[in-house]
């Protein structure tokens, strides 16, 4: 068997410990982002190397993992990534969020309010929130290091002034603990208000960018906004059509050719869990 | 008239190598007043500027700048952040190109309340409602404050570029060939401007140029550089009317006339 | 009010084989308030030279220029400068502005930069420009595309806009008509009689006996071996 010829979780321990030091450095640090050296994972970056690498740099054997990309724990990069570890680490998988002591994620917190004890780990394509108005590496850590951030309320009136509010509707940036100002990666600022005093540990892996960041449980996260036009973590004014809950972030799904659709849950475990209390929605089957 | 300088230097100097950027400058500028250094390419006055606005680290001397939240402090000894942060609140910089002062993928407006956000403004409307204040002064039309600054003219992005600067107040604006490359007649706009906003809001400021005509009409006080050097130094008109150094001689009667 | 104590002035041409001109030496006289005195010569005895010494334009080589107590062979920049904006005006022969500026404001702006109020600063610019004759249609333009004279009348105005107590006046009724001369000449019997000191090159023999107490022949100044 070649399972034989992988250390525990896939990563080397001398690797692991690069990862579990910066790790521990991010979370020392709240929102800080870590430099380390990421490795060659056995995935095209953009599916999830950063997610991946700290996942397996904090798996234990006794871990129970769930992965989900976008909410959904039946998508391909889902899949692939629970049955890599499965292999690599043979770790008890779950789709049940509850169950899960590590939850690895793309672009999505779960509905379920998660409790101490367990690690959500997100994959982030693009660590730096400023990037995309300081191209210069050098002058966005001097940022960072001065906290200088006016540019960051540039963007969001760059999006007042052409669209009558703040559009960024995805990657919406966060002040954490009233210091460093952070890209949530691109989870829908539905799930902006979930990110602070979150009881679990949330860990934050970009591969490609090697940058590794944290936030510790109970971490005070602020979203950025103006007095007079406060954030609002809005969403799609619609029940879901499964299981008809009100509260959870939506998914449009377009179901045929002459402009049918519904909405859904996009947290497919939640809504499933719904529907088997006896939740029922207007599109429910 | 005030007895204390808004800017003391001291014995400034900067060397690339065995190079002189500029050595030996020592001088003292007062509130309100525009002090223009000229000299040819590579006599040091734009190495002078960056020393003196925190841009280059000089090898020797001090420069002593009053700042508001403080009163006296050595720029040169202050940290890092102290510096940037004057960068934001008592100076401003006005760059030749426009295009390195301004940030070319964001509105007129979002340009100009940059440094308001910087400085902690978080009310849209007051924010927008300076920045069209702003445009205004500098007679850019605010229908264009949601428009890039690529679609400005070359005049009107040095307007903005100033705008952008002056929006916080400053007390001590450093310009480097303000005037360079534009048409001569946006130049005249441009001047009038500038003399009309240091009067109205008491700006001190030091302007390099190698454009005699431009010291003559904004500044009430001259440098000439060579060679890394101050040769000459006085008021304006008179270093320019009655030139003391062989330098300065020769500089003021290579002007053509027209 | 205006006090010149053995001055001397040389010009060192560098670019010319470091040749050295002695134009003046030992220059010494005084001008009371509300006194105004003609500088006498023939052309290039110095006069201009001088004029511009005691309005601190060119560096005299040595000696004392007082002018309402401010030495301007030792003040700083930023003294000559105050001295100027409060004290010391200067009517020279040439009209030096920024291009297109109105007319209005061009003499509107010594009293604008002494804090006046621009309505009032204004208001003076108008009263002086229609005193001399310059056509209302013409202050909104620059002074740039005028005629020579009517250049000249605009930097009358401009001089005589704030009540300066010393004034420098070179060649003040040149190329003005006859309306326009006596204009001229009661603006500065006005100054005179407000007090001003008055230092003036009149080429026009009848105005310098009309407005001017005492004559100084700058000749009496030029070095000997220049002369």
């Amino acid at each position: 068997m070649t399972d034989q010829a992988y250390n525990f979780a896939y990563l080397d321990e001398q690797t692991k410990r690069m990862i579990r030091r910066a790790i521990l450095k991010g979370l020392a640090v709240p929102g800080y982002q870590v430099p380390f050296a990421s490795r060659e994972m056995p995935m095209p970056y953009g599916w999830g190397t950063g997610g991946v690498q700290v996942s397996a740099a904090v798996l234990t054997p006794e871990d129970r993992f769930k992965v989900i990309d976008q909410g959904a724990d039946d998508t391909t990069n889902a899949v692939s990534i629970r049955s890599f570890f499965e292999r690599t680490a043979n770790v008890e998988t779950t789709t049940k969020t509850e169950d899960a002591t590590v939850i690895q994620t793309r672009h999505r917190i779960p509905e379920v309010a998660l409790s101490e004890g367990q690690i959500l780990v997100y994959q982030v394509p693009i660590p730096e929130p400023l990037r995309f108005l300081e191209p210069r590496e050098s002058e966005t850590r001097k940022m960072h290091s001065l906290e200088e951030y006016g540019l960051m309320h540039v963007k969001l009136y760059e999006d007042i002034s052409r669209h009558g509010h703040i559009a960024t509707a995805y990657a919406y940036p966060v002040t954490v603990e009233a210091r460093y100002v952070m890209d949530p990666s691109p989870i829908p600022k539905f799930d902006n208000p979930k990110l602070g005093d979150n009881p679990a540990i949330q860990l934050f892996g970009a591969g490609r960018e090697q940058r590794i960041y944290a936030l510790p449980p109970y971490t005070k996260v602020v979203s950025l906004d103006f007095e007079d036009h406060p954030f609002d973590p809005s969403k799609a004014d619609h029940p879901c059509g499964l299981c008809g809950a009100e509260n959870s972030y939506l998914d449009e799904v377009i179901t045929d050719d002459a402009g049918g659709r519904m909405f859904v849950c996009s947290d497919t475990d939640y809504c499933e869990d719904r529907q088997a209390s006896g939740h029922r929605g207007k599109d429910a089957a | 008239m005030r007895d204390t300088a808004l800017l003391s230097v001291r014995g400034l100097a900067k060397h690339y190598g065995a190079h002189i950027g500029c050595t030996d400058v020592t001088f003292d500028l007062f509130p309100g007043e525009v002090m223009g250094i000229v000299g040819e390419s590579g006599s040091g006055k734009s190495t002078l500027l960056n020393c003196l606005a925190g841009h280059l680290d000089p090898d020797h001397g001090e420069v002593f700048f009053d700042t508001r939240a403080e009163g006296l402090r050595d720029t040169i000894q202050m940290s890092e952040p102290g510096r940037r942060m004057l960068g934001r609140t008592d100076w401003a910089f006005v760059h030749q190109h426009a295009r390195d002062g301004l940030r070319m993928g964001v509105s007129a407006g979002g340009n100009v309340g940059e440094r308001l956000m910087a400085v902690g403004a978080r009310n849209y409307a007051d924010i927008r409602t300076q920045a069209e204040d702003w445009l205004q002064r500098v007679e850019i039309d605010t229908t264009r404050i949601d428009d890039r600054p690529t679609t400005f003219s070359g005049g009107m992005q040095q307007r903005l570029q100033i705008a952008r600067n002056l929006v916080t107040g400053p007390r001590l604006v450093f310009m480097d060939e303000p005037t360079g490359g534009l048409d001569v007649s946006v130049q005249a706009r441009l001047l009038d401007l500038l003399r009309g906003l240091v009067r109205n809001m008491g700006l001190s400021a030091i302007i390099v140029t190698h454009d005699l005509a431009v010291v003559r009409l904004l500044a009430d006080r001259l440098m000439v550089m060579k060679s890394g050097r101050v040769v000459e130094a006085g008021l304006t008109d008179q270093v320019l009317d009655d030139p003391q150094h062989p330098y300065t001689q020769l500089l003021v009667s290579s002007v053509l006339q027209v | 009010m205006i006090e010149l104590e053995n001055v001397s002035k040389t010009f060192t041409l560098h670019n010319q084989g470091a040749a050295v001109i002695e134009v003046l030496t030992d220059v010494s006289f005084s001008i009371k308030p509300g006194e105004c005195v003609a500088l006498t010569g023939a052309s290039g005895a110095g006069k201009s030279t001088l004029m511009r010494m005691i309005y601190g334009n060119y560096k005299a080589q040595s000696g004392a220029i007082k002018v309402g107590g401010v030495d301007l062979v030792t003040a700083a920049p930023r003294q000559i400068i105050q001295l100027r904006r409060e004290h010391l005006g200067y009517v020279s022969q040439f009209l030096r502005v920024v291009p297109r500026v109105p007319t209005l404001d061009v003499v509107a702006e010594p009293l604008l930069a002494l804090g006046t109020p621009e309505d009032q600063a204004k208001a003076r610019a108008a009263t002086l420009l229609s005193d001399l004759n310059i056509p209302q249609g013409l202050w909104g333009l620059s002074p740039t595309t005028f005629s020579g004279g009517e250049q000249q009348r605009v930097n009358i105005a401009r001089g005589f806009a704030h009540t300066y107590p010393a004034m420098l006046l070179d060649e003040p009724t040149a190329s003005l008509d006859p309306k326009n001369r006596e204009v001229v000449l009661q603006l500065i019997e006005q100054a005179k009689a407000r007090g001003a000191a008055i230092a003036g090159i009149f080429h026009d023999a009848a105005a310098r006996d009309r407005v001017c107490d005492r004559e100084i022949d700058v000749t009496c100044f030029t070095p000997v071996a220049a002369a």
